[in-house]
């Protein structure tokens, strides 16, 4: 089976985001950007399962601007087979992500989608879920481990208290958490390879999706900060400031 | 009048203190009529009912819907979302998982993770792990909105007295199946409703390491255990400890971060606790810059002395 696998360009986890002065979002200008850490995740699992002999390609997708080709790039360097770069300098919504994923899915017919449980810059954690509610599938999220039995997928899920298992009927779409695996990094003979991987450039109207967005975003503020305290020189300083606060 | 249908999250027996704060903002919203679906939740229903600022409690009784599964249950809220204008979930792992299913299914933009409540469509969201506060309006004809517990005050668990009404849905979809679970029994507080967490990093060496250096303190404070996702990774503890970004978001009385360095991602789940007690042997580690009082110390010598002397 084909597996598909989203992968997002954001802001490098190493940086600190910045508001803009203006307030209108993050400023971007000249930060070291990177592929989401949770779709590198995800395109490690693609990956291990083509290794396995489980899956028999790898296709990647990226829906941004023309720089999400390097994301891309990255991808097809770790193992990916193919890319589809959805080019648009708009900021599409996890919901347009999931429309343009969806119809996709009718073109490629993958047995497993494969999306990161968040994107770090929007923190939305909804794309994957959204693509199986518009594909009818069901949906793995927040994997731990997935392994493949028959015609289902079987997915250890981290959840608030610890882990859950279900059964999938395939096809089916899973959304990676950060102990699914640790993901390689790319040698530089792969790194020459995956420059002449087939990428495929499209737009949102290729698959007729209107990305137009549905939250208006008013303003982006800075959070409330928070001051340095003090330092306390030793434990007994500590202990005493523990009694004033009532909990010793 | 806004009509909000709030998610009831439980474990088959028990109300989760998260619901509580989500019915608070969704009272913000419009009428809460809360919906508790599980397999024999006449206990959960009735406990829901007590819940002050509750409507009416719809209760959607069926095998189907025993373990939340969200290709179960989400249409099931599509098809009560008929008579709802607003769908508000906690943001817990069962809330994310469900919530962007249904709000898909209607053809809405989820607004995930609200801080605030600024009018009838307008919410106060984080954005880069809270590194930056977005204010959002939505523009859809329905709400689905998951809410950060932390944020919101808890509605009284008691004082209401809703009726519970009998609701039904489509059932059993046939697209998954729950196969079981390994949850961690503690006599702990939970960590997101603890009043005082005591968390580990890195620097605790390994799981027996961990249990012996952290224990003793989290007993002593009556305290919960959190840990860092290094702390995690390597093993020292299970996955529901992380706090942070990705993890688990904390707002205690207290929080003790002992051994952690203070990433960004980390200090997105706990930088509105209302004290921040952390102890580092690097001076320069980020978490002194959000803590109210830092110990510069080999935790290794003053977390048992810490202990000795409380
Ligand atoms: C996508 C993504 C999501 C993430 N989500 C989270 C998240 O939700 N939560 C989270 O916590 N992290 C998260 N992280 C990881 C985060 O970036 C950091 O790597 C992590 O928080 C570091 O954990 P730590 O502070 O325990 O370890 P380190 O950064 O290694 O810090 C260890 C600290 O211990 C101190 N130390 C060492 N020995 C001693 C001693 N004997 N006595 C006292 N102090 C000592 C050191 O000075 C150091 O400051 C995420 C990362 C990514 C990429
Ligand atoms: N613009 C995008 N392009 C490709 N994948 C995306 C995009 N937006 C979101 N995703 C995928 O959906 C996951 C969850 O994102 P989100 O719902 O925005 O938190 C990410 O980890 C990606 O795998």
């Amino acid at each position: 089976m084909k597996a598909l696998v989203t992968v997002k360009r954001v802001i490098d986890y190493n940086v600190k985001p910045r508001v803009k002065a203006d307030g209108t979002g993050v400023d971007l200008a000249n930060v070291k950007m990177s592929m989401n850490p949770f779709d590198e995740i995800a395109v490690e699992e693609a990956i291990r399962l083509k290794e396995k002999g489980v899956v028999s390609e790898v296709v990647v997708v990226s829906v941004g601007p023309a720089k999400a080709q390097e994301t891309l790039r990255t991808a097809l360097a770790m193992g990916a087979d193919r890319a589809i770069l959805v080019s648009t300098d708009d900021e599409v919504e996890p919901l347009g992500v999931a429309k343009i994923v969806k119809a996709i899915a009718a073109e490629e017919a993958p047995g497993l989608i494969i999306t990161g449980k968040q994107a770090i810059d929007d923190d939305a954690n909804q794309t994957g879920q959204m693509i199986a509610a518009l594909l009818g599938r069901p949906q793995g999220t927040f994997a731990n481990e997935i392994s493949v039995e028959g015609d289902s997928l079987v997915v250890k899920r981290e959840i608030d208290g610890g882990l859950e298992t279900v059964k999938l009927a395939l096809p089916a779409v899973v959304t990676t958490d950060l102990r699914l695996n640790e993901p390689r990094y790319a040698s530089l003979p792969n790194i020459m390879k995956a420059k002449s991987k087939p990428l495929a450039t499209k737009s949102p109207a290729d698959y007729g999706v209107d990305v137009a967005p549905r939250l208006k975003t008013l303003k982006v503020g800075e959070p409330p900060v928070r001051q340095a305290g003090i330092k306390v020189a030793d434990v007994d300083a500590l202990v005493g400031k523990l009694k004033e606060l009532g909990v010793a | 009048m806004t009509k909000v249908l709030v998610w009831v999250e439980h474990d088959g027996a028990v109300v989760k203190d998260a619901t509580l704060s989500a019915v608070t903002a969704a009272a913000q919203l419009g009428e809460v009529v809360a919906l508790v679906a599980g397999s024999g939740v006449d206990g959960v229903a009735a406990a829901a009912a007590q819940i002050e600022g509750v409507a009416k409690v719809a209760k959607a009784d069926d095998a189907a819907y025993a373990h939340a599964l969200a290709e179960n249950v989400a249409p099931l809220v599509v098809a009560l979302m008929a008579d709802y204008d607003a769908f508000v979930a906690p943001a817990t792992t069962t809330g994310k998982n469900i919530a962007p299913r249904v709000a898909a299914l209607l053809d809405v933009m989820q607004v995930s993770d609200i801080l605030s409540v600024e009018g009838p469509k307008t919410f106060t969201r984080p954005i880069y792990a809270g590194n930056a506060i977005a204010t959002v309006e939505a523009t859809d004809a329905k709400l689905v909105v998951t809410v950060r517990g932390t944020a919101f005050a808890k509605a009284n668990a008691t004082g209401g007295s809703a009726a519970v009404e009998a609701v039904a849905g489509p059932g059993e979809a046939g697209l998954s199946t729950y196969v079981g679970s390994e949850i961690a029994k503690s006599e702990r507080p939970e960590l997101t409703s603890a009043k005082i967490i005591v968390s580990g990093g890195r620097a605790l060496k390994d799981a027996p390491t961990f249990a012996a250096t952290i224990t003793p303190l989290a007993d002593k404070l009556g305290a919960a255990i959190g840990a860092s996702r290094a702390a995690v990774d390597a093993g020292y503890v299970p996955n529901d400890y992380q706090v942070g970004q990705t993890g688990k978001i904390v707002a205690p009385e207290v929080y003790v971060a002992v051994g952690i360095s203070g990433a960004i991602q980390h200090l997105a789940g706990m930088k509105d606790s209302k004290t921040i007690i952390a102890i580092n042997k690097d001076e320069d580690a980020p978490i002194f810059q959000v803590a109210d009082i830092g110990l510069v110390a080999d935790l290794f010598t003053a977390v048992p002395e810490l202990v000795s002397k409380l």
